[in-house]
């Protein structure tokens, strides 16, 4: 005769055995469709370059080696790949501008929305999400169009007298931050707002009441109350600007290439797949740090303020 | 897939029945972009009743990579000769015997067989050229015939030049500019070579292709180019003017053929035979401005092509234009290697 206990087990395995059945399509579709290519691509990264493109299936860790060291093709000597560090570097520094810039022009319109009164405030984001209908590829050519040598800025700062020769924008560094930051602003603004929306303008006021500078409550009032959104846009807009690739290929000239543009070089041009492979792992690890970071600090918002 | 062919399947049968074109259904072309007349298209649309799909590269490697990757539906592809034998090799192209086909007979006879495709088993002729530079004379006044223009660039043009990223290309200047051979795998030449295009490198502002808008557009004021390019460029700016490096420069032939896998095998077949037709070739021509290789087909061009400065080499700079085959695998192994130095 069945114990109580084991009666209690037998229903508690059952239950078990019901959850993994009811979650398996879920888990199969993570598996196949997320870590399967993930899994290809790290596998891929441990084989040797084809000829042609493609892999030859013997094992090698040269791909690894050569994101932080290139051999000379002269004398063989290794040495630091400093065209991979300075790629890496453009990355992070452009993507971390882009993130400021972003803030910058984001924080005051997203405060604009908030303070409009309730029935307004959805045309005003109407009109921030507009851009996102559009063809990224086709906003990035309406800012080439701006920015080149006879394009619209240009031309009017020469019809103003303020140059005399048009300043070289496209095909620089400069001309890919523009781009991205017009491109993710929206990923800026929305989060930003969405945490204002909740500010208790109330405490505001009382701030002046108290006597606070207009400075002190965005410093002391606002600013802590809608970091959780800060943090968020900041991530939002960084993590895609690392991996950015159709800005920098048009609005670079593809001399000044970051992590996506290189990563795509080596698929193609380059044909080192498993080069390319072990890129993009490293781009991957990058995007990981910069999230765990946002855990963190998105941790310790939401327990001042949950 | 499946309702695909069924789609296909059913109408070919509603054509068959209507009794139209024999050849009814679809040709799907992968050539290089900005590079195929629309007009063309369109009448060999409706002079076989084939639609007709047209994708894009923008280099050599670019399409072998693709293609080599399988399902790509592509019929037809349109590789430079210099990697016509990787083609070949790889097993990608389909022998059609296009030397046994109709208009095979107007091919000149310079272009009928060719070491990159001994007795045209596989190709027919699209386009040739040559690669050279474009400059607005404009803005520099000095000598335009030497590659100097790109790797010892003269101070009015520093930061306002552009560079193909076609490597086989820029190899060829580079390495003919230090005093090489086409093809050299001379390790000492090569070293100058890779110290040369490094140096030269931060005195470039782009390494772009599809350049007609940005130099017309003063984007940059010099670019390496193709000869027929150069000249779409004069024809919206006089200034621009097309430069044979008496260093050396390559000659090319970009080449249609069919794909291995390829499922409209007929309609590329009709397709080989139509662009060699004189009237057709002048077509292609007309679009890209560069000449075609088919004899007769001069006289359906417009008068102001047969004497373009940028079709015509000078006399005394023919001889430094070499036709550029493929190089030896030691020799394209160490190319790759300075290229990616350079690319990245």
């Amino acid at each position: 005769m069945a114990s109580a206990a084991e009666t209690a087990r037998k229903a508690e395995r059952d239950d078990i055995r019901k959850r993994w059945l009811l979650s398996a399509p879920a888990l199969l579709i993570i598996f196949f469709a997320a870590a399967g290519p993930l899994g290809i691509v790290i596998v891929y990264s441990f084989l040797e370059p084809g000829s042609y493109g493609d892999v030859r299936w013997s094992f090698s860790t040269d791909a690894w080696v050569s994101v932080v060291l290139q051999r000379d093709i002269f004398d063989e000597t290794l040495s630091i790949a400093d065209a991979h560090v300075a790629i890496f570097w453009r990355s992070v520094t452009l993507s971390l501008a882009t993130t400021v810039f972003a803030f910058i022009f984001g924080f005051p319109t997203a405060y604009f929305i908030a303070t409009r009164p309730e029935r307004t405030r959805a045309l005003w984001l109407f009109l921030i999400t507009i851009p996102f209908w559009t063809n990224l590829l086709i906003r990035t050519f309406a800012i080439q169009e701006v920015i080149r040598n006879e394009g619209l800025f240009n031309i009017v700062l020469l019809k103003l007298g303020l140059i005399s020769t048009p300043i070289q924008i496209i095909y620089t560094d400069t001309a890919i931050m523009i781009g991205m930051i017009y491109v993710y602003l929206p990923l800026m603004v929305l989060p930003l707002y969405a945490s204002m929306e909740k500010l208790d303008f109330r405490l505001v006021e009382a701030g002046y009441d108290l006597y606070a500078t207009r400075f002190q409550v965005l410093r002391r009032i606002i600013l802590p109350m809608v970091k959780p959104g800060i943090v968020a846009g900041s991530i939002l807009v960084f993590i895609p600007s690392l991996g950015a690739y159709v800005t920098p290929r048009i609005l670079g000239g593809g001399r000044n290439l970051m992590l996506g543009n290189l990563i795509e070089l080596q698929f193609g041009q380059g044909r080192n797949w498993p080069l390319g492979a072990s890129l993009s792992i490293t781009l991957l690890i990058i995007v990981l740090a910069a999230l765990l970071i946002y855990i963190r600090y998105a941790g310790t918002g939401a327990r001042n303020h949950g | 897939m499946h309702w695909k062919l069924t789609a296909t399947a059913a109408g070919v049968a509603m054509l068959a029945s209507s009794g139209l074109a024999n050849a009814a259904g679809e040709l799907n072309i992968y050539n290089w972009g900005n590079y195929t007349s629309p007009e063309l298209i369109k009448k060999f649309e409706e002079a076989h009743d084939v639609k007709v799909t047209l994708t894009d590269y923008d280099s050599n490697d670019t399409a072998l990579a693709k293609v080599r990757q399988g399902g790509h539906g592509f019929d037809i592809v349109v590789p430079s000769a210099s990697v016509i034998p990787i083609w070949i090799r790889e097993d990608l192209l389909l022998e059609t015997n296009p030397n046994e086909m109709e208009n095979f007979k107007n091919v000149a006879d310079r272009w009928k067989d060719v070491p990159f495709d001994p007795g045209r088993k596989y190709t027919v002729p699209w386009q040739w050229g040559t690669v050279g530079l474009s400059v607005n004379t404009a803005d520099y006044k000095g000598d335009i015939n030497t590659s100097a223009i790109f790797l010892d660039p003269p101070a009015e043009l520093e930061g306002k030049i552009n560079v193909i990223p076609e490597m086989a290309d820029v190899m060829h200047l580079a390495i003919t500019y230090l005093g090489g051979e086409p093809c050299t795998s001379d390790r000492t030449i090569l070293r100058q070579v890779r110290d040369k295009l490094l140096e030269a490198k931060p005195k470039w502002i782009s390494m772009n292709y599809g350049n007609i808008e940005a130099m017309t557009k003063r984007d940059f004021l010099a670019t390496v180019n193709w000869n027929g390019a150069s000249l779409r460029m004069r024809e919206q700016d006089p200034n621009i003017k097309y430069g044979y490096p008496k260093e050396g420069y390559p000659i090319w032939m970009d080449n249609v053929a069919v794909l291995k896998d390829a499922r409209n095998v007929e309609n590329a077949k009709l397709f080989m035979n139509f662009i060699m037709d004189p009237e057709n070739a002048a077509m292609i021509s007309d679009f890209a401005k560069y000449a075609n290789g088919i004899d007769g087909s001069e006289e359906f061009m417009p008068a102001n092509m047969s004497d373009a400065p940028e079709i015509v080499v000078p006399e005394e700079l023919q001889a430094a234009g070499t036709f550029a085959l493929t190089c030896p695998e030691e020799a394209r192994n160490l190319y790759t290697a300075i290229w990616t130095e350079l690319q990245k």
